[in-house]
Parts: structure tokens; C-alpha cells; sequence
């Protein structure tokens, strides 16, 4: 099962990014819990200073903007790369 | 690494932008005609009358701040894509501290910064190594020398105006800058804040976007931004209008014309604990320039609500402690003041 993670504080467009998500998730068809992460030393950790970051089974897709449920979608659809 | 590969039309795409743009210009041109027309042929309304000129000003300011913001936010957005901090901070982690504080400052203008990300880029900064009074530039400039701002004040009061703003600005953000690191107050950063570990500079990838990806995330950022803060706009539109009709001219000039020496102390600390949208100032400013306000004292109101905002303060105290903020509080309290006094001596004497 994949794991996607949001991170942002919870502003709007993260709030936006996690409803993308999910509907991503929907889309594709695949097993991936959505996980909202708030912590700022988690989301620096995983080198972002904008948010809201997007990452998938702990790789960073996307950040600073909110991709749509399509491109999320793409993303989820897509095997894993070494 | 991935790359997008979904729905990129192409051809019918650029078709609807082009089209999109022509529909602007049209609207641009025919809203002031459109508002006089309304206000005087249609509504029982006299030119010259107070409620006459208030009205006559509401509806000619609404098309108008909205037509700027949609066009210009979405440009701007647009180059400011370019220019992410992950980008910036590497850029910014080796220099010296003056070049460094100049080169931040900078970059907070082209940057994009969400109050959201306050903290997370406050974090990153410090982490690759950037020096605290150059992060503190950055956190400066860029809130307050904000491309709305800039492009409403370029296009209803020209360049120089404009210019003079960011000028400003920058001058806050780099002598703010400056100060906060010859005070050397890397004490009162949070400790876990020095704890962290990160991947440190360089380390995040670089997203491969195409010009089709870029426009849309801008259009759509706009459309979000825009109706988030069209209430902030609206009341600063009526406001902007009742101050047009309705206060006289005598009245401002006596407290925040050139004569007034209390006139910037006065908006400052009325724009400190104020949180609104610049847009939302631009037509309240609009109408006390109009009336004489002096020029300097207008930039700062405009800056002093800007630049700090309770939403900002309060997510920085996460990394700060209480006396780091009170000190960026105060110090770029004291630049806005000192901004607003100079450019009226500059401009009136």
C-alpha cells in the first residue's frame, strides 16, 4: 500500500492538496492511505521550505504548488523507479 | 525522478489564453465609461454630489482591482514560479553578510511566500547555514514588497509611485536585515530550530514543469487568491469610495498631509496590528492620495499593514522566541516609520 503524505501547516492550500489526493487515490484505483503532516521539523526534514509538499511512499513529488487529482492520479499510476 | 504527462492540449490551450487576454484589454477599457455611465445615466445620480462621486468611484475601482488582480497575479505568479526558495537558498548560503542581506532582500521580492511557509523556510534557511539577519531580510521583503501591491500601484498610479514603493521596501528589509545580525540573536531562535537535520542544501530536486503546467498553476492560484480576499477588497473599495464622496479634503490634509509631522507615527500604528490583503488597502490609499495625503505617509500605511500580520507573527513564534519577534517587530516598525519620513522630506521639501 502506498502512503502519501501532505505536509503544510494547514492552510488552505494544503487543505486543497489533501482533497486532491484523495480523490487521486480514488481515481486510480490503487491502496494509499493519505496522511497530513503539520510538524515544520517534519516538513523540513524532507528538504521543502514551500508548502504544501507532496510526497509518495517517501519521495518528493511535488511542492510549493497544488497539483490536481489528475496529476496526482498519474503519479500514484506510475511504477515504482528505483 | 517524475515528470508530468497528463492532458497537455497544446494548441486549443493557447488558443483560450490568447482569447482570455483580449477579453481583459476590452474590459479595461470600457470599465471607467461604463461606471460613469451607470452611475450618472442610469442611476438618478449628479456628478459633484457626495453619494454621486462615492458610487461613480465603487463601481469604476471594482472592475478595475479586479481586472488588475486577475492579470497581474497570474503573471506574476507565473515568473515568480522560477524563482522557488529551495532555489534561492542555495544561492544565498555561502555569502558574506552584506552581500548576502542585499541578495535576500532581492530575492524576497520574486519569491513567492505563503504565510503558511513561514516556518518551514525560516527552518530551511537557517539549516543550510544562511546567516540570521540575511533569512530575516528575506522574511522582510518578501511579505511586504508584494507583487500585488507593486502592480496595483503601477497601474493606477504609474511607475514612480511603483518604483519608490519597492525601493522602500527593499531599504526596510536590507537595514532590518542588517541590524538583526549585528545583534547577533541566534540565541532566541528556538533551540530545536539548530537541532534539526535536514538534507541540507542542494538536496531538493528540481520539478521539471512545462509552460502549459505553469500557466494553469498560476490561473489557478489566482482564481483562489482572488476569491479569498475579495471581502478585503470590497470593504477597502467601499471605504476607498466613502473617503472619496463623503470626508473632505481640509480634513486630511490637516492629519495626514505634508504638514502634519504625526501623520506617519500615526498610520503606522494604526497599520501595525491591521491584517489586511494590500489589495485591499490599494483603494483606501487611492482615495487618501486623492485627497492629499502625503506620499510618504501613504507608503507607510501600505507598509506597516503589509509587512507584519498577526497570522505571520503567530506562526513565527514556532521558531522565534518572544524577544527575537518583538525585536523584527520593532525593527521593521522603526524602518517604515523612518521610510515614511524620508520620502515626505524627499518629496516636500
Amino acid at each position: 500500500m502506498k502512503t502519501i503524505e501532505v505536509l503544510g501547516p494547514g492552510c488552505n492550500n494544503c487543505a486543497r492538496l489533501e482533497k486532491n489526493a484523495r480523490e487521486a487515490v480514488a481515481m486510480a484505483g490503487v491502496e494509499a492511505e493519505v496522511v497530513h503532516v503539520t510538524d515544520p521539523r517534519e516538513i523540513v526534514a524532507h528538504g521543502i521550505m514551500s508548502t504544501p509538499g507532496l510526497v509518495i511512499d517517501g519521495k518528493v513529488v511535488s511542492y510549493g504548488r497544488v497539483p490536481s487529482a489528475g496529476d496526482i492520479a498519474v503519479w500514484l499510476s506510475e511504477p515504482a523507479t528505483p | 525522478m517524475t515528470t508530468l504527462a497528463v492532458r497537455r492540449t497544446g494548441f486549443p490551450f493557447w488558443l483560450g489564453v490568447g482569447a482570455a487576454v483580449v477579453a481583459w484589454l476590452v474590459a479595461w477599457f470600457i470599465a471607467a465609461p461604463l461606471a460613469l455611465w451607470v452611475a450618472f445615466e442610469l442611476l438618478p445620480l449628479e456628478a459633484g454630489t457626495p453619494l454621486g462621486e462615492a458610487v461613480a468611484f465603487f463601481l469604476y475601482d471594482v472592475p478595475k482591482v479586479l481586472l488588475l488582480m486577475f492579470g497581474i497575479i497570474t503573471v506574476v505568479t507565473l515568473v515568480r514560479g522560477f524563482f522557488p526558495p529551495e532555489k534561492v537558498r542555495g544561492a544565498l548560503a555561502g555569502r558574506g553578510e552584506a552581500v548576502g542581506t542585499v541578495a535576500a532582500a532581492s530575492f524576497g521580492i520574486v519569491t513567492p511566500f505563503c504565510s503558511c511557509s513561514a516556518v518551514p523556510l525560516f527552518i530551511g534557511f537557517v539549516e543550510a547555514g544562511v546567516p540570521l539577519g540575511v533569512t530575516f531580510a528575506f522574511l522582510i521583503s518578501s511579505p511586504m514588497v508584494n507583487e500585488v501591491a507593486l502592480v496595483l500601484l503601477w497601474g493606477l498610479f504609474g511607475p514612480a509611485i511603483a518604483l519608490i514603493y519597492m525601493a522602500a521596501g527593499l531599504s526596510v528589509a536590507i537595514l532590518g536585515g542588517l541590524v538583526i545580525g549585528r545583534l547577533h540573536m541566534e540565541r532566541y531562535v528556538e533551540d530545536y530550530v539548530w537541532q534539526l537535520r535536514g538534507p541540507g542544501t542542494g538536496a531538493s530536486f528540481e520539478m521539471k514543469l512545462t509552460w502549459e503546467d505553469r500557466v494553469r498553476d498560476s490561473w489557478s492560484y489566482t482564481k483562489d487568491l482572488v476569491r479569498r480576499i475579495l471581502p478585503y477588497i470590497l470593504v477597502g473599495i467601499g471605504i476607498g469610495a466613502f473617503i472619496h464622496g463623503f470626508i473632505p479634503t481640509d480634513l486630511v490634509m490637516a492629519v495626514a498631509g505634508p504638514g502634519n509631522p504625526l501623520a506617519v507615527p500615526i498610520v503606522v500604528l494604526l497599520g501595525v496590528p491591521l491584517y489586511s490583503n494590500a489589495a485591499g488597502t490599494i483603494p483606501i490609499v487611492q482615495a487618501l492620495l486623492g485627497k492629499g495625503m502625503a506620499v510618504g505617509t501613504t507608503l507607510a500605511f501600505m507598509m506597516a499593514v503589509t509587512a507584519i500580520s498577526l497570522p505571520e507573527l503567530i506562526i513565527l513564534k514556532k521558531v522565534m522566541k518572544p524577544r527575537l519577534l518583538a525585536v523584527f517587530v520593532a525593527i521593521v516598525t522603526s524602518g517604515i516609520l523612518f521610510v515614511g519620513y524620508l520620502f515626505n522630506f524627499l518629496i516636500y521639501t
